[in-house]
């Protein structure tokens, strides 16, 4: 069996992990940027409540 | 609760993956007519069947979405679509690459290849779509219709390679009546579809907790601009 062959096999196997870890980073990105804005708008809506009053 | 069913699944599903894997590559012989590149089937087979069971899902709770215009039905729809995005496109790569090796081509238009990749595209679209309605009813309303429709093609796919001559092996596995493969070959490709299933249960429950988070903020935005 050629070497290419194996050197194939490794670029699948590759290619199938770095989508999954790619995808991975790509939800922890957006946790962290969701987490700021939902505190960013909680503190809006806390200020316009004191304004309220 | 959540969490520990999120760090319950990850773990169970990394020992499987590793000890798999470890099957895959120092127990599992090399396939007598292909060699070391058939070993590609174990990611990509479990991907394309996590993908279909996903989009089915999703087309569930879509329809759930139509019925009840819950807005949390349509988050769970696209959380678990685009999740399922995600492993159709790992299945379309080692795909490719298998391709490569054993056709001598990257691609060829022939009717699996084709109507897979039809199907993913309408799953980007899917997603497109939702970025450009702006209007939240309006698009889980559009969204799910999409969704439903979009199963069709899914039949297609899992149907072409009975249903035309095609350069795509035909069904190999035993639950299709293929019997291409020895049972010993065979287990861990189920094993890995088991672990794929964990993996992607995982990534629906963070990305769903996600959109519920939108939800949140959509409605304190409205609030904030009530004063």
């Amino acid at each position: 069996m050629s070497p290419q062959n194996y050197t194939f096999m490794f670029y699948g196997f590759t290619v199938a992990w770095l989508i999954v870890i790619g995808y991975v980073i790509s939800i922890a990105l957006r946790e962290k940027r969701l987490r700021e804005e939902l505190d960013r708008v909680k503190r809006m809506v806390e200020e316009g409540e004191g304004t309220r009053r | 609760m959540r969490l520990k069913i999120i760090l319950t699944l990850s773990v169970i599903a990394g020992v499987i993956l590793a000890w798999d894997l470890h099957r895959i590559f120092l127990q599992v012989p090399d396939e007598a007519n292909q060699g070391a590149i058939f070993r590609i089937i174990y990611f990509h087979v479990p991907a394309a069947i996590t993908s279909f069971t996903g989009f089915y899902l999703a087309m569930f709770s879509s329809i759930g979405y139509l019925m009840k215009k819950d807005l949390r039905l349509d988050s769970v729809a696209a959380s678990i679509n685009e999740v399922s995005l995600a492993f159709a496109s790992i299945t379309l790569c080692t795909g490719s690459i298998w391709g490569r090796i054993i056709w001598g081509i990257w691609w060829t238009w022939d009717p699996r290849l084709t109507s897979f990749f039809v199907c993913w595209l309408i799953y980007v679209g899917y997603f497109m779509l939702r970025r450009a309605v702006d209007d939240p009813t309006a698009r889980a309303r559009l969204s799910a219709v999409l969704s439903i429709f979009a199963c069709v093609d899914i039949v297609l796919v899992w149907k072409s390679i009975e249903w035309f001559r095609t350069q795509h092996p035909g069904p190999v596995l035993e639950i299709r009546g293929g019997g291409g493969m020895a049972p010993g070959m065979e287990a861990p490709l189920w094993w890995n579809f088991l672990a794929f299933l964990m993996l992607a249960t995982v990534l629906i429950l963070i990305r769903t907790r996600q959109e519920t988070m939108k939800l949140e903020i959509d409605a304190l935005r409205r609030q904030a601009h009530a004063f």
